[in-house]
């Protein structure tokens, strides 16, 4: 199970079949969510093997799979610098406003 | 099982992990026993034990999909057919979630198996014993699936997010095992006098290679502090293999089964069981390759890789000659 698809794998010299990560949506009103990634020559075959490893015991109604080497991931040495911006905007958050005692619904 | 990473005595324990720069991040997170993800910094050491374990973890999962497979053509009823087949399909899906967590940390699912077939890397000893009765099907369920839950739930929080996960799926799997396992030998054990004879012959010949599934004592475990310290391993060999005395002893009453130990008894003071004295001397002669099917298991492996690569191959062509015609427009992208 591949966290996010950035395997690092791909320099090898042995030619393995693509890397996929696999999206499973549990149930009808949930969204995809990661499961885990396989490797496969193609996306039919993906989606298949990913239906076989996957959701075998009825984990799923729905299945994506994503070629590993088409995800755009953030970088972890970057992560301060990019999430940071948001650490001093707490007016973003309906806590950070004072409500007078007896008002409701707000 | 298996997520045991052990030596034989007289093998070259590993160098210690090398003092490295700029882990200060990595120690905090494994300090507040947090989750690492792939693509953190992370000590070479760490990353390195964790592709050993999780390689030799994932060769088991399949190495281990022979011994009961010996058994598919021959199940005793289609009930239990179809069991074991679902069974033996799980231990593929459980190497593949493994591989792809070994390849998160930057190892090649082609190299690992490699590594496996020319006998770099090991996979559980267990698996190198043979399977003789059908009653050996219900033997490895309850007790190596057994022995392979105790030791794999502390895994699903192991400091490695990938491992963990993967381990997650295993462990909700495994408790099918494990209880198909322990039906099939009640079966057995409340039939007629010839199959409890089964079941007991079976019990006493997979106690305790399963207790040996653990590794070695503590004090003979030279890896084991710092798989600790980094969060990978939680419980040691002992206390592990304890708890899987613990829950096995009350569980074999109930079959109506003994275990093969005489010196097993329930120790009021520590309010766990005693058990005998555990020949490791055959553990490491199996780690070695001396065990009964070592290299039958192996074999085995290596020919059905080969002979599964016209179909490898085939895949492959296929997919080049539909990518081709896609880039050509002459076919439509499968939806």
């Amino acid at each position: 199970m591949s966290g996010n698809g950035m395997s690092g794998s791909g320099t090898s010299e042995r030619r393995d079949w693509p890397l996929w990560e696999v999206f499973v949506r549990a149930k009808r009103g949930m969204s995809h969510v990661h499961a885990g990634s396989l490797h496969a020559p193609d996306a039919e075959m993906a989606l298949r093997n990913a239906r076989d490893v996957y959701t075998r015991r009825q984990e799923g109604v729905s299945l994506w799979v994503v070629p590993a080497f088409a995800i755009s991931a953030s970088s972890p040495d970057e992560k301060d610098a990019f999430f940071d911006p948001a650490a001093d905007k707490i007016y973003r958050h309906p806590t950070f406003y004072d409500v007078p005692e007896g008002v409701d619904h707000l | 099982m298996y997520g045991n990473d052990f030596i034989a005595p007289d093998e070259t324990p590993r160098d210690p992990a090398p003092v490295e720069e700029g882990l200060e991040e990595f120690q905090q997170i494994i300090d507040a026993a947090g989750t690492i993800e792939p693509r953190d910094v992370m000590a070479e050491g760490y990353r390195k034990t964790l592709i050993r374990q999780i390689a030799q973890h994932a060769h088991s999962e399949i190495i281990g999909m022979q011994p009961e497979a010996n058994w598919i053509t021959r199940a005793p009823s289609l009930r239990r057919k179809a069991i074991l087949m679902a069974k033996v399909q799980d231990e593929a899906g459980h190497g593949l979630y493994l591989y792809a967590a070994a390849e998160t940390l930057g190892a090649d699912r082609g190299e690992l198996l490699d590594a496996l077939h020319t006998g770099r890397q090991k996979y559980s000893s267990i698996f190198n014993y043979p399977t003789v009765t059908w009653a050996d099907m219900g033997a490895i369920g309850w007790l190596v699936d057994g022995a392979a839950i105790v030791n794999q739930v502390p895994l699903c929080r192991c400091s490695y997010g990938p491992y963990a996960r993967a381990m997650v799926r295993v462990c909700k799997e495994e408790s099918f095992h494990q209880r198909q396992g322990f039906e099939s030998l009640y079966a057995l054990s409340h039939g007629t006098e010839t199959q409890k004879a089964m079941a007991q012959d079976a019990v006493n010949r997979w106690w305790w290679p399963s207790l040996m599934m653990f590794g070695p004592a503590d004090d003979e475990s030279p890896h084991t502090a710092q798989s600790m310290g980094w969060g990978i391993k939680r419980f040691s060999n002992d206390e592990l293999r304890q708890r899987f005395v613990d829950m096995i002893v009350p569980q074999a009453e109930a079959l109506g089964l003994t275990l093969p130990d005489p010196d097993l008894s329930w120790n009021e003071d520590r309010g766990s069981f005693d058990y005998g004295k555990i020949d490791f001397a055959e553990l490491f002669e199996v780690i070695k390759g001396n065990g009964p099917c070592n290299k039958q298991r192996l074999a085995h492996r290596v020919k059905a890789h080969k002979d599964g690569a016209w179909v490898r191959e085939a895949a492959d062509a296929y997919a080049a000659k539909q990518a081709a015609q896609i880039s050509d427009g002459t076919t439509e992208a499968v939806a």
